[in-house]
């Protein structure tokens, strides 16, 4: 452990000491984001090795990715998400039958009270209007994937303008853009949204992307802006003003870059609240009124509540998928976020 | 200190100008326009023209607006649209009950979240830091309004230990003083009603409290092992302090900080939370009413005003919170 300190300079050494951090742990205990006591210690320590080895050391992006590929946790988000996003891709060889048909075997015994359960062909039954409940969860991906990453880039886009106008101009752009964003937050998240589906004359599938997608703004803006600032005065920044670099370059090229990692973080733990706020806005009756439209929220919200104690199954299982993805965005952007931790880093 | 908070306030007012101006807009640009939202769209033309006379719409936005704020800071904020009565008096009827709610959310949140977030950083690594961070992990991820349809099956269906909704049983007699039922049992020494009244609130204070509390827990961990790790609490150790004054003076009292100003914004998850957690329970608060005046035909009256009742709240707390530090860490009380 004191191999860094004695001997820094040697870049290549964090790699030979921290499997022994990981294997390090006790045994019988899970391996968690926070349960890594010795690791933590070890990175300290070798983040003062490496501060005086950074002369010639790995970037700072590179060395956040390789303290995530070794924390366990994040692994296990980052595969839940890989596996929802090869369903979402591979729906169409995936899925049984088509999602949108109705099938005789299904409707001909269908009523309020009766919804078919699991057959042969139809391993999940049902759903209320005598479509194939597997399919419909299999393409489910897609629109859930479609909604919670469109909603999180609208988001992100309009608060990176915001934020990014505010840390580089300051002054009175600043405090106008600063004031508008403490404007929407001075509404609780799911009452923006619900206000802002209100305004539309019409509900659709845009209209919740949107309402969810302006939600974000805010926050998107002010970690921008909040990053931006500091590095308005790193040495970095300093030393391309002294260089004579232009305005426009710096921000652009110095600033914003090195800016944007805390707002990727967010951007991960955003797709996570996303789902869940457009599946609340659909349980509310205030989502995507397209009834062939498969998305998890939706039939959740909608028929999962409606049929609730005919067939729990109907909200059970986009219940699940809903809870193991949000699980799966939450734990890899939490591992994104220990990992640029300047705590860890230092 | 006085001036911070004279900034703050004036921060405040200048927000909630903003956002009733952004009200009055969005109220200006309804689909098929105001009157079309108050009369309908089959109304004459007559009747239209008598109306956009008589609300004053014929006249300079401006004008407009000033009267909006004139009306708006003398609590006159029209009538709803379904049943006719005024405004304050729907909203007066409903507030108590999401109160109530959430202050039962609040302190299940606090009361369990606090202990749990110390024993969890107490004993880090171990079985129950790892089960608790877990649950916060679940808890963050579980869509609630699911949550609570969970636990009114399991516990009003299978098991038939809470009722599945309303605040009260019917044929219990409540004498309604100030609309907080478990307060009206109390003062009129009603106490029937009141164990009634607390039997009704328990499943869905628990849900609601499920996100507040995941917050909580991982807030409190995360501060205690922060402050775990300082100078003064080895020292504090060294000296031979009593474990009980450790806690208490130098561990809790640092790291309680920052889930104060979390709790402060969990007042906004849980005037979210409580939108869906009233719709699972039928409990008859600001939540539900949100709901009905937006599905049963859009009743913009009372939606504005519960827009702008919301963020007031949400503001004020924020701003409290941020003025209790000054109680809490004389540090900020110097500066």
């Amino acid at each position: 452990m004191s191999d860094p300190i004695t001997r820094p300079g040697v870049g290549a050494q964090r790699d030979s000491v921290d499997p022994a951090a990981v294997e390090e742990k006790p045994e019988g205990v899970t391996p968690s984001a926070i349960s890594r006591l010795g690791e933590r210690k070890k990175a300290r320590l070798d983040a003062l090795a490496q501060a005086s080895a950074d002369k010639g050391g790995v970037s700072l992006v590179r060395d956040a990715f390789r303290r995530l590929r070794r924390n366990p946790v994040a692994i296990f988000g980052a595969v839940i998400v890989g596996l929802f996003v090869l369903v979402a891709i591979f729906a169409p060889l995936l899925a049984p039958h088509d999602p949108a048909q109705r099938f005789d075997e299904l409707t001909k015994n269908l009523t309020v009270d009766n919804i078919p359960g699991a057959s042969s062909d139809f391993p999940l039954g049902s759903d209320p209007l005598g479509r194939d409940f597997l399919s419909r969860m299999i393409y489910g991906s897609r629109q859930t994937l479609f909604v919670g990453v469109v909603a999180t880039l609208i988001g992100l886009g309009l608060g990176v303008l915001i934020g990014a106008l505010a840390g580089a101009f300051g002054g009175w752009i600043d405090n106008i853009l600063m004031r508008l964003t403490d404007v929407m937050l001075a509404l609780p998240a799911l009452l923006l949204a619900i206000s802002l589906v209100a305004m539309a004359s019409r509900s659709s599938q845009w209209t919740v992307i949107f309402a969810v997608a302006i939600v974000n703004v805010p926050i998107f803006a002010r970690l921008l802006r909040g990053s931006m600032l500091a590095q308005r005065e790193s040495d970095h920044v300093l030393a391309a003003r002294a260089l004579g670099v232009k305005q426009g370059s710096i921000v652009l090229r110095h600033m914003l870059p090195n800016a944007m990692t805390a707002v990727i973080v967010q951007a991960t733990l955003t797709l996570s609240t996303a789902i869940l706020e457009a599946a609340s806005l659909s349980f509310l009756g205030l989502g995507d009124p397209d009834i062939n439209r498969a998305e998890w929220g939706l039939m959740l919200g909608v028929d999962g509540q409606r049929y609730f104690e005919v067939r729990p199954e109907l909200a059970y299982y986009p219940a699940v998928a809903i809870i193991v993805v949000a699980l799966g965005f939450t734990l890899l952007g939490e591992g994104m976020r220990e990992a640029i931790d300047p705590k860890n880093r230092r | 200190m006085l001036r911070v908070i004279v900034r703050r306030l004036l921060q405040l007012v200048v927000t909630l100008i903003a956002l009733s101006a952004l009200i009055f807009i969005w109220l200006r640009n309804l689909p098929g326009g105001p009157i079309e939202a108050l009369l309908g769209e089959r109304a004459t033309p007559e009747r239209r023209a008598l109306l956009t006379k008589a609300l004053g719409y014929d006249q300079p936005i401006l004008v407009q607006y000033a009267k909006f704020m004139q009306r708006v800071l003398t609590g006159n904020f029209g009538n709803s649209i379904r049943t006719g009565d005024p405004v304050t008096e729907v909203i007066g009827r409903a507030f108590p009950a999401t109160i109530e709610l959430a202050l039962a959310a609040m302190i299940i949140a606090v009361g369990l979240g606090v202990p749990l977030g110390y024993l969890a950083a107490r004993h880090r690594g171990r079985l129950l830091d790892n089960l608790s961070i877990a649950g916060t992990l679940l808890g963050i991820s579980i869509p609630i309004f699911f949550l609570g349809y969970l636990l009114k099956d399991v516990f009003t269906q299978n098991i038939h230990w809470f009722p599945p909704s309303g605040r009260l049983s019917t044929g219990v007699d409540n004498t309604n003083v100030t609309g907080f039922f478990v307060l009206d049992g109390l003062l009129t020494r009603e106490f029937d009603a009141t164990a009634d009244a607390l039997w009704h609130l328990i499943l869905p204070a628990f849900t609601l409290a499920t996100i507040p509390l995941a917050v909580i827990v991982r807030i409190t961990r995360a501060s205690v092992l922060d402050v775990l790790n300082e100078d003064y609490v080895r020292t504090a150790e060294a000296k031979g302090l009593r474990h009980k004054t450790i806690r208490g003076r130098h561990i809790l009292r640092n790291a309680l900080l920052p889930v104060v100003t979390t709790i402060g914004l969990q007042t906004g998850a849980l005037l979210s939370g409580a939108v869906l957690t009233e719709k699972v329970y039928n409990w008859g608060g600001l939540g539900t009413l949100i709901t009905d005046s937006i599905s049963g035909g859009r009743d913009y009256p009372v939606l504005q005003t519960l827009i702008l009742l919301a963020a007031l709240v949400f503001v004020v707390v924020n701003l409290l919170v941020d003025l209790s530090y000054a109680f809490i860490d004389p540090r900020v009380r110097v500066r």
